[in-house]
């Protein structure tokens, strides 16, 4: 039947006729999850998150297995070193003693004051500079008693920006240093500064080093027994790298992200449970007591949460510098309820008066039955949406925790912990901090969109049928 | 309007009580004893101490003692730096945690809604992804990485150009304000933006916006008088727990700029144990907090008269 007008005609007033009667209906019913099912299909950003969430769990439940270096193992010659993708290879070389290098007919002693010294005409490597050490040579200065020699990470730009002081030689015909002092295979500034044996010239020499990478050769036999020096060798894997005690990057995001998403899902799945009694009690309740309990949860609220996670450290037994898993939870939990709580009980109250749940009563359906099949699956949404935006709160809370040193405390490690480790080698290192900070955001930003494509997908005002 | 207000300041007094109360039989309830270390070698000194700081008296008469004081606004004295009250530590050190927040705040607030209102204007085209993108990306990492990154690109702004663009950390100018209150007020500025938004397309398709583009309202107008004015209520209704974010927030900030607010010295005192400053600077940062967020509700009420009637 068409409409062309639209003004209804007597035909659309007549009987209908059996064959025009409405046929079977087009599609079968389907269930509410299964259009939210539908509607979170079709988001595809919710959907990508729900995906980087299972990768997420993975990472952290089968990674261990899957990348089985351990956490805590140190490798003190590669401290810090960056990512990398392909094998890095060192070579063997012996950290030995160096007399250095004596002019023999140059004298000692100079005579010359500090303010008058020339900087050395020359200054060169004596060999290959290795992170076993670094061997420089310069030309004496005539009339200097003495040299000293600077180390810096920045090229300088005048007398003061030189660096770390490396060492003096003593003596105006020693012009031989080695550095062996935490050498990476980064690039370095060296400068040598002539001096009077109590004031320093303002003239320098510097040289750009970019020291090979070697190891010692005691370490290359506990690699490879037949390493001789000399020899090169091809060092372990580490694709994120390593921080700044030399333990893999990788196997430390993967412990952490045990902790972490251990407190980030555990603290929600609890308060929000807990907040789903306590708010369906309140709501089924109703009346004075209703208002009393949620004053109360008003109040929880309102409590100082870094308090709290004070008081629970000390209860539990743990001091200051250790790490504290439980009181973290338990802190999360009894502070985090009240929120879903709150919103629980306001959809309690709406369905406990809704058309459907009424009908249901006047049908004499149980109270137990009323609960399970009514109002528990329409509170289901509202918890869950609240649960998924629980989650990027708690794994906030445990980051900030551990940041100011209140909750997983090195050398446990947690995203949060490895951020505060990370911070200090910011500027030298900043993969340390990168990592770690990736993998919080990663985490918030998927259960952030996969919340709001969730509550889209429950609610009914906005989602389109197919 | 003053029932209302009555009502929201008589509950704002009693959660401060609630707060006061907990933080005090919470922290009695705790095992230990602040004496219990060197301080007190003989039974001698420990009475005079013990007397010096009220715990000689019974638990009620303690707790008594502790809310006439706290009325008369004397949170006592640390624990670990001699002779120091409490509220000279918040006298010296709140200002500037206040400065700091309220200049995140305005931030906060103007980067906002200007974000939320391009996002809205700019439906589905490329500024509202290139903006969402940027709030999505504020939401999801926590303020002590951008904290850090701040810091790395002065840094490296620094190396580059041999130019100092703003000190990197530290307290005392104007520029030294500029960067940490930016990192403070990243967060909320992108809970705002977003949430504006949302409201800004909610109200996008009530009957009255068809109305005034009916009526022929030219678009600037129908977007500022109408559309705007209308989102904006929620917005203020959330800025009772932005202040708390960015108050919470200011901890970490202060941490890293090392500056000298009342943020690092909770933290530090935490750190340290020091029971009295831990006390007096969470019942102080309850009541304001308390007061702020009882101001974003008169504020809200006073905006919208549907809150008030409820």
């Amino acid at each position: 039947m068409t409409m062309t007008t639209p003004f209804p005609t007597p035909a659309d007033f007549q009987p209908l006729l059996p064959d025009d009667a409405p046929v079977a209906r087009p599609r079968p019913p389907r269930s509410h999850w299964q259009d939210v099912r539908g509607a979170l299909v079709r988001n595809r950003q919710a959907w990508a998150s729900l995906w980087l969430i299972v990768f997420l769990l993975l990472f952290a439940l089968v990674g261990p297995r899957l990348w089985p270096v351990d956490p805590s193992l140190q490798d003190s010659d590669r401290i810090s070193e960056g990512p990398a993708l392909g094998p890095v290879t060192a070579r063997v070389v012996a950290g030995t003693r160096w007399p250095g290098v004596t002019v023999p007919d140059h004298p000692a002693r100079g005579e010359i004051p500090a303010a008058r010294l020339e900087a050395p005409r020359e200054l060169r490597l004596a060999e290959e500079a290795t992170t076993q050490g670094v061997r420089l040579v310069w030309t004496p200065v005539p009339g200097a008693a003495t040299y000293v020699v600077y180390r810096n990470e920045f090229r300088p730009n005048g007398p003061t920006e030189l660096g770390l002081p490396l060492g003096e030689t003593g003596a105006g015909n020693r012009v031989g240093f080695q550095d062996r002092l935490k050498l990476e295979p980064v690039r370095y500034y060296y400068a040598v500064v002539a001096g009077d044996g109590v004031e320093e010239s303002d003239r320098y020499r510097l040289i750009e080093v970019t020291p090979r990478r070697a190891i010692d050769p005691e370490r290359a036999r506990e690699i490879d027994p037949r390493l001789a020096p000399g020899a090169t060798v091809t060092l372990a894997v580490h694709p994120l790298g390593l921080d700044s005690l030399g333990r893999d990057l990788l196997a430390r995001l993967i412990h952490g992200a045990r902790t972490s998403l251990f407190i980030g899902l555990g603290a929600p799945l609890l308060f929000v449970g807990l907040g789903i009694l306590y708010g369906g009690l309140a709501g089924m309740a109703g009346g004075w007591l209703d208002d009393w309990m949620m004053r109360l949860a008003d109040f929880v609220v309102a409590l100082p949460f870094l308090l709290f996670m004070i008081l629970l450290r000390v209860a539990f037994g743990i001091q200051s510098g250790e790490s504290g898993v439980a009181p973290m939870l338990a802190a999360m939990v009894l502070l985090g309820w009240p929120t879903p709580a709150r919103l629980v009980r306001g959809q309690v109250l709406q369905i406990r008066h809704a058309g459907f749940v009424e009908a249901a009563r006047l049908l004499g359906v149980g109270r137990w039955r009323l609960l399970t099949r009514h109002l528990l699956p329409n509170v289901m949404g509202v918890a869950l949406v609240s649960l998924t935006f629980a989650v990027p709160g708690a794994i906030f809370t445990e980051a900030f925790l551990s940041f100011i040193g209140m909750g997983v405390v090195p050398p446990t490690p947690s995203w949060g912990s490895l951020c505060q480790e990370g911070l200090k080698s910011l500027w030298n290192h900043p993969h340390e901090l990168l990592f770690p900070a990736l993998c919080i955001s990663m985490t918030v930003l998927a259960f952030n969109l996969f919340g709001d494509g969730l509550r889209d997908a429950l609610d009914v005002k906005t989602r389109e049928r197919p | 309007m003053a029932r209302y207000v009555l009502r929201r300041l008589l509950s704002g007094l009693i959660t401060l009580w609630f707060i006061a109360t907990a933080t005090f039989w919470a922290m009695h309830a705790v095992p230990g004893d602040p004496l219990l270390d060197d301080k007190a070698t003989t039974p001698e000194i420990r009475r005079n101490l013990e007397a010096r700081y009220g715990l000689d008296q019974p638990l009620w008469r303690q707790y008594l003692l502790y809310l006439g004081h706290m009325l008369q606004g004397d949170f006592g004295l640390s624990f670990t730096q001699r002779n120091r009250a409490v509220n000279d530590i918040i006298r010296d050190h709140f200002p500037v945690s206040a400065l700091l927040g309220v200049a995140a705040l305005l931030i906060a607030l103007s980067g906002g809604l200007l974000w939320g209102a391009l996002t809205a204007r700019y439906h589905n085209r490329w500024p509202d992804h290139l903006i969402m993108f940027g709030v999505i990306l504020a939401i999801s990492v926590p303020s002590f990485v951008f904290a850090a990154w701040g810091q790395l690109l002065l840094l490296h702004f620094r190396a580059w150009t041999g130019l100092t663009l703003l000190p990197v950390a530290g307290w005392g100018t104007w520029q030294h304000l500029i960067m940490p209150a930016l990192v403070l007020g990243l967060g909320t500025m992108a809970y705002l933006a977003r949430l504006l938004r949302a409201t800004l397309l909610e109200v996008r398709d009530t009957d009255y916006i068809r109305t005034a583009q009916a009526k022929g309202v030219p678009p600037g107008r129908l977007f500022f008088h109408h559309q705007l004015r209308n989102a904006l209520l929620p917005v203020v209704t959330v800025l009772g727990p932005a202040i708390a974010a960015i108050t919470t927030g200011g901890f970490v900030v202060e941490l890293v700029f090392a500056i000298p607010g009342l943020g690092r010295f909770f933290v530090q005192a935490v750190q340290q144990m020091d029971y009295t400053v831990i006390m007096g600077t969470t019942v102080f940062y309850g009541a304001f907090l308390v007061l702020m967020v009882t101001l974003a509700d008169l504020a809200s009420a006073w905006v919208d008269p549907r809150i008030r009637l409820e």
